[in-house]
């Protein structure tokens, strides 16, 4: 099963996250960092959700991580009630916080819990592009 | 101030439809308003306080107060998903308490089944995580299956551990006319059915259904001049998760501490329960609410919910004796108020002879709102018989 075709809503950009979605049109992942409590967070937005401060800096995330938690799901609903059965998946990026993306360019039945992923780009159309993630492949 | 003995619930009542294509939602809110104050021996001009979700047709509860025709002086039509009829019962109580009003009616009412309005929080604006996690296809089974997921990862809990949860309620709901399915499954018929989002199978999801609910309640000394047996209000906790930008723990739940509030309030130990009405949009979820609530050590709901633990009346814990929302209804994509309906059957002993607990006299209400591992509202209550 292949779930590259998968769709690929244009994001509505918002003043506070209007930076993520710019990185994302040049390859980057950016994460916000507390300049007070330092502790990374994603999704962007205007307070730290750990420490209630407004100094957040985005910075660029490596874009790697491994799989927290992870479902083939066939029940789609809005953009996704026609995508068949795709994988929905928790990413624990080396930055520490999780987030909810795709897993790409998988055989989904091959997936595991603490594998390691690398985020990919997809292209919406609009001024944003999603970031999915598919499986490092290790060199042998 | 503690609600504790402030308050009783006088009337109960659940829709018995499940498919209800002729009735608008305001009137299936004003039936179930009716009926619950009819089995308290009351009538609408009584009422002086008003509760509902905030996904009530209209503008809150204003537009439900308006065509009920309610006299008010207190209205709270606050959200907290599913999860919110127990949350409002905590809110009536404290309003009685305070004298803010001295009848309470808390209603639920809507058509899931029969309209096209499936996906819950679509009319609730434009929510700031939309671009976020919607738009990756996150839809509510996939969200619960990543709990259960990594749940079966961290704890080695297995399918068919699940699938006792559903089997439970089968058993239950076999003695409900109204149940949506009265069918008895196995574990294997469980584990066998499709996957929807895995490891959920389609037998772990709850049903989609029309219909409602409602309860009243009563300041203390009104429930002493009703001739019926009232339902005391001993305790009432919530809590409300999120992804904490992003550093969520999506095994453990809200439950934590709405149920240590709950229990604190009361002044009752888990060992007292007699009966739960455990939210159950899936069965995950009422494994979860098992460990948190703290019924058994976080990670043990699998081994707990083996061997009939669940089933009533011999089990250890009888939850949901009506077939829960796994079996029975699932009325407005919200199953919290049907799980105080039922608790108010077991300690008036109206439930179903077949499922009745005997000598209950505390039970347990939990629900669990919103979205399981990203934005979760809790609230649980302890009930119990009129002289608790």
């Amino acid at each position: 099963m292949s779930t590259t075709e998968l769709p690929s809503p244009k994001p509505e950009i918002q003043p506070e996250t209007a930076s993520f979605w710019a990185a994302t049109l040049e390859g980057k992942l950016l994460l916000q960092r507390c300049s007070d409590c330092g502790r990374a967070g994603y999704y962007p937005r205007f307070v730290c959700a750990n420490c209630h401060s407004t100094g957040l800096d985005d910075f660029e995330a490596t874009g790697r991580g491994t799989i927290y938690s992870y479902t083939v799901t066939t029940r789609g609903i809005l953009e996704y009630a026609t995508a068949g059965s795709y994988v929905l998946a928790m990413v624990a990026l080396d930055e520490g916080p999780k987030m909810i993306t795709n897993i790409v360019e998988c055989e989904p039945a091959d997936l595991h819990i603490g594998q390691t992923v690398e985020v990919v780009f997809a292209a919406t159309g609009g001024a944003g592009a999603l970031p999915r993630f598919r499986p490092v492949i290790r060199d042998v | 101030m503690s609600i504790k003995g402030k308050a009783f619930i006088a009337g109960a009542y659940e829709h018995p439809g499940r498919e209800l294509p002729d009735k608008s939602i305001p009137q299936i809110h004003a039936e179930v308003a009716l009926g619950a104050l009819a089995d308290a021996g009351l009538g609408l001009a009584d009422v002086d306080g008003y509760f509902c979700g905030a996904d009530a047709p209209g503008l809150g509860g204003l537009a439900m107060a308006d065509y009920l025709g309610l006299n008010l002086r207190h209205m709270d039509s606050s959200d907290m998903g599913g999860s919110v009829y127990m949350s409002h019962v905590g809110h009536a109580a404290a309003a009685i308490a305070s004298g803010k009003c001295r009848v309470a009616l808390i209603t639920l009412g809507g058509r899931p089944r029969t309209t096209s309005l499936r996906a819950p929080g679509q009319l609730m604006g434009e929510p700031p995580e939309k671009y976020f996690e919607p738009i990756f296809g996150a839809n509510v089974s996939a969200l619960y299956a990543l709990a259960a997921q990594r749940h079966m990862y961290e704890y080695g809990t297995t399918s068919e551990q699940l699938a006792e949860i559903k089997v439970a309620a089968s058993v239950h709901a076999q003695y409900n006319e109204n149940a949506m399915l009265r069918k008895v499954v196995t574990v294997e018929e469980v584990v066998n059915s499709p996957i929807v989002s895995s490891p959920l199978h389609r037998l772990d999801c709850c049903v989609v259904t029309d219909g409602g609910g409602a309860l009243v309640l009563v300041a203390d000394d009104i429930a002493a001049t009703l001739d019926r047996h009232c339902v005391k209000i001993l305790g009432h906790g919530e809590a409300v998760e999120h992804t904490r930008g992003g550093w969520q723990d999506i095994t453990t739940t809200g439950g934590v501490r709405s149920g240590a509030d709950a229990f604190g309030e009361a002044g009752v130990s888990r060992a007292d329960i007699d009966y739960v009405g455990l939210y159950d949009s899936f069965t995950i979820t009422v494994l979860l609410a098992l460990e948190d609530l703290g019924f058994c050590p976080k990670g043990e709901g699998g081994k707990f919910v083996q061997d009939g633990a669940l089933q009533s009346p011999n089990g250890r814990l009888p939850f949901n004796t009506d077939g829960g929302s796994l079996c029975n209804n699932h009325p407005a994509n919200r199953g919290g108020m049907t799980k105080i309906i039922e608790a108010v059957r077991q300690l008036r002993n109206e439930a179903h002879p077949a499922v009745q607990v005997p000598d209950c006299e505390l039970a347990l209400a939990h629900g669990t709102g919103g979205w399981l591992s990203t934005r979760m509202g809790n609230a649980t209550v302890i009930l119990g018989r009129e002289g608790a």
